[in-house]
């Protein structure tokens, strides 16, 4: 819990906390996306959904800069920013958690949570502090299916390699906002569950979080708002207590393109 | 607020205290549940040091029935002996093997020759007059040539993207050439003796009873003041710590093999010198790979590439580091060979060295499949294989069985190794 206090991450009210405005990105003659509005708040659970190339790892992958988009603005916290890359996206509190959770199967769960980061005293590895803070970061999600953070990463579930990679996230003072690209694709129900549960605690806790998952069940459960992608463009934001799932699906598949951009859909999907 | 989750009724969060709650195992007080826990390590394919313990009884008792000399004092000091230049070379074969992530191996199929490089470029500038460097200068410049081998191995390694295996077969011969090419020029016969007495030294020296002792005693405390300190540091900080009664037995484990090998070397000649030498490496790489953020992320580096590389870390200087370590340590291993021998000649690093070397850091508990192995390994499968040796030569087997027999002997390591990695994999799936 002391992570989320101390991150600063309280609710504000309306205002997002990121803002894409018009955004859009280009492989070559393909736009993945065109002109895209996303937005999501502190405290809330933002689901992003569409179809299989829709766009919707192309905006996460905009957002942290690892392929800056090539038009369109973005506000976070109220300021104009400009993310370069994920290092820049770190620096503002935007931590993602990839479906690939890019774990070493060979180091414990604390040397997993640290990596790249380990607290050092003297030029020494820290374990009792780092330890101790892992144990206090999970404790704060409610992570309690873990039997020690000793364990090595793999003896692990699918659904608590999830939560240490969420921990992982977290953990750093200063994040303020959680991208989870399909966190519950691989897992059965209880897992599925598990991890569930802990998207919701991070919005409580007062993250933003941004789940993309194309399992509307999942997303019914536990999301506040709908984003729905479709052929790269931005085609409803939906509030979930205001919506069926029919509607998501109809958007979807057949939702109003805003823009016919100078091509054909068949260009755009391709 | 848009923020309430009906479906997860979240209890108000815990105060920010480091009070514990009940979402971990209380701390394991109980010897029964440590042991409980160790043991299901171990058929989860976490062996540790077993497959050595038993390897060294099985060793004991064929040798020791066969061969009266086997268990004498003058053996066991001469083991301590043969088995310096292959430890040296292990331990840093251990680095290597340990940043091999799953498919590619990792491995350095040139460390013989690259030690008898060093020490022939030690033995080279120790000859009197020509150049006739101070000993501990003959030292350095062996250590710095070898270094910088390991060096130019990882850069093509890594930046021209050659594969290790591929790379250091091509060194094998180079490596090989220039030690026939240096000793066939500088000495018609092909051998170089050395001259410097501290260099001969090194590898032949033995230290004094008292001084044995005193060492002995301070490996003993030395020891059991890091466990009981590592205990106290977690108890402070409530977390798991291992049970006094096993820190005790540990502690009483090690002081009487610790005592005991002082006690049967002083009735012979002594402690050799190297031992301890090899004891200041084993302790500085230890606390290289297990307490500091570089050997951290050695190990994620064989654990996954690419988790490491995410997590900021530059994956190929961790590499590079890794080669020039290992090229370090085939320095001291070509050091202490040269000193064994009292001299290279065109065949130093030849024969079975190679093989001794890697099968040493496998037979210890190093995973060939990378990211999982300690430096200590080197020195326990040093003494297994050396061992080996050793009996079969006091039995005096022919030299193809030799290589049977230590051909045999690797495989049944390779074969411990696969069969836990397949363990360690399995229970990873559930
Ligand atoms: N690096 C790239 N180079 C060229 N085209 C790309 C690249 N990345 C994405 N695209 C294209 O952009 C479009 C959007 O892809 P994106 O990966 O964002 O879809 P997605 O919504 O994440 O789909 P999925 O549900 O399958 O993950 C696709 O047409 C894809 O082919
Ligand atoms: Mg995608």
């Amino acid at each position: 819990m002391t992570t989320a206090d101390s991150s600063g991450a309280e609710r504000s009210g309306d205002a997002p906390l990121l803002r894409c405005e018009g955004v859009s990105k280009s492989f070559g003659a393909v736009h993945a996306l065109y002109k895209v509005d996303f937005e999501v708040r502190s405290g809330e659970v933002m689901a992003l959904v569409g179809d299989n190339g829709a766009g919707k790892s192309t905006l996460i992958k905009g957002i942290v800069g690892i392929y800056p988009f090539d038009e369109g603005t973005t506000t976070f916290a109220g300021k104009r920013v400009k993310i370069h890359g994920p290092k820049d996206a770190a620096a503002l509190g935007i931590e993602v958690v990839y479906q690939d959770l890019a774990l070493a199967d060979n180091l414990d769960v604390v040397g997993n949570m640290f990596l790249g980061r380990e607290i050092v005293k003297l030029g020494v590895l820290d374990e009792v502090a780092m330890e101790h803070r892992a144990q206090q970061t999970l404790e704060g999600l409610k992570v309690t299916t873990l039997r020690s953070v000793r364990q090595t990463v793999a003896g692990l579930s699918g659904g608590q390699r999830q939560a240490v990679a969420v921990a992982k996230a977290v953990m750093w003072g200063d994040s303020k906002m959680i991208i989870l690209d399909e966190p519950t694709a691989a897992l059965g129900v209880a897992q599925t569950r598990q991890v569930l549960d802990l998207v919701g605690r991070l919005a409580h806790q007062g993250y933003a979080v941004v789940l993309i998952s194309h399992n509307l069940h999942d997303i019914f459960e536990i999301a506040d708002r709908i984003t729905v992608l479709r052929l790269g463009q931005q085609v409803g934001v939906m509030n979930r207590r205001e919506c069926t799932q029919q509607d998501v699906v109809h958007a979807i598949t057949a939702g109003d393109m805003q823009f016919v951009p100078g091509m054909d859909e068949d260009t755009v999907a391709s | 607020m848009s923020g309430d989750v009906e479906s997860t009724p979240t209890p108000p969060a815990p105060p920010a205290a480091s009070r514990r709650t009940s979402g971990f195992a209380a701390p394991t007080t109980g010897v029964g549940d440590y042991l409980r826990q160790r043991w299901s390590a171990i058929k989860a394919g976490e062996l540790g040091a077993l497959p050595i313990i038993f390897g060294l009884i099985v060793i004991v008792l064929i040798f020791g029935t066969l061969e009266d000399q086997f268990l004498t004092a003058r053996n066991f000091t001469n083991l301590l002996l043969q088995m310096a230049p292959v430890a040296a070379l292990a331990m840093g074969i251990v680095f290597i093997l340990l940043i091999a992530d799953g498919e590619v191996v990792s491995i350095d199929l040139s460390v013989a020759f690259v030690a008898a490089v060093g020490g022939v470029v030690m033995t080279l500038l120790q000859r009197p007059g020509d150049p006739g460097w101070p000993w501990w200068l003959c030292i350095i410049g062996a250590l710095v040539i070898t270094t910088a081998i390991g060096l130019l191995h990882a850069l093509i390694i890594t930046k021209l993207g050659v594969p290790s295996f591929i790379l250091t077969l091509a060194g094998f011969l180079v490596w090989s050439g220039v030690v026939l090419w240096l000793t066939t020029r500088f000495s018609t016969a092909g051998t170089i003796r050395i001259q410097d007495d501290r260099l001969v030294d090194i590898a032949n020296n033995f230290l004094s009873e008292g001084i044995g002792w005193v060492i002995g005693v301070a490996v003993v405390v030395g020891y059991a003041f890091v466990q009981v300190r590592t205990m106290q540091a977690r108890q402070a900080r409530n977390l798991d710590a291992k049970p006094l009664p096993i820190v005790v037995a540990q502690v009483v484990g090690v002081a009487a093999i610790v005592l005991w090998a002082v006690w049967v070397a002083n009735s012979d000649r002594g402690v050799p010198q190297i031992t301890i030498t090899l004891g200041v490496f084993l302790l500085v790489w230890t606390f290289v790979t297990t307490r500091t953020a570089f050997g951290r992320h050695i190990y994620a580096v064989g654990g996954s590439p690419e988790a490491t590389r995410r997590a900021g870390i530059n994956v190929d200087n961790i590499r590079i580091a890794v080669f020039a370590i290992n090229g370090f340590m085939a320095g001291v291993g070509g050091v202490i060979l040269a000193s064994r021998l009292r001299s290279v000649a065109t065949n130093t690093g030849g024969g079975n060295l190679l093989l001794n070397v890697i099968a040493a850091a496998v037979i210890g508990g190093t995973s060939l499949f990378g990211g999982s192995g300690r430096v200590v390994s080197a020195l326990y499968g040093a003494l297994v294989i050396t061992a080996i040796q050793n009996g079969m030569d006091l039995l005096g087997l022919n030299s193809g069985i030799k290589f049977i027999i230590t051909g045999v002997v690797l495989l049944l390591a390779v074969l411990v190794d696969s069969i836990s990695k397949r363990r360690r994999a399995a229970r990873g799936l559930t």
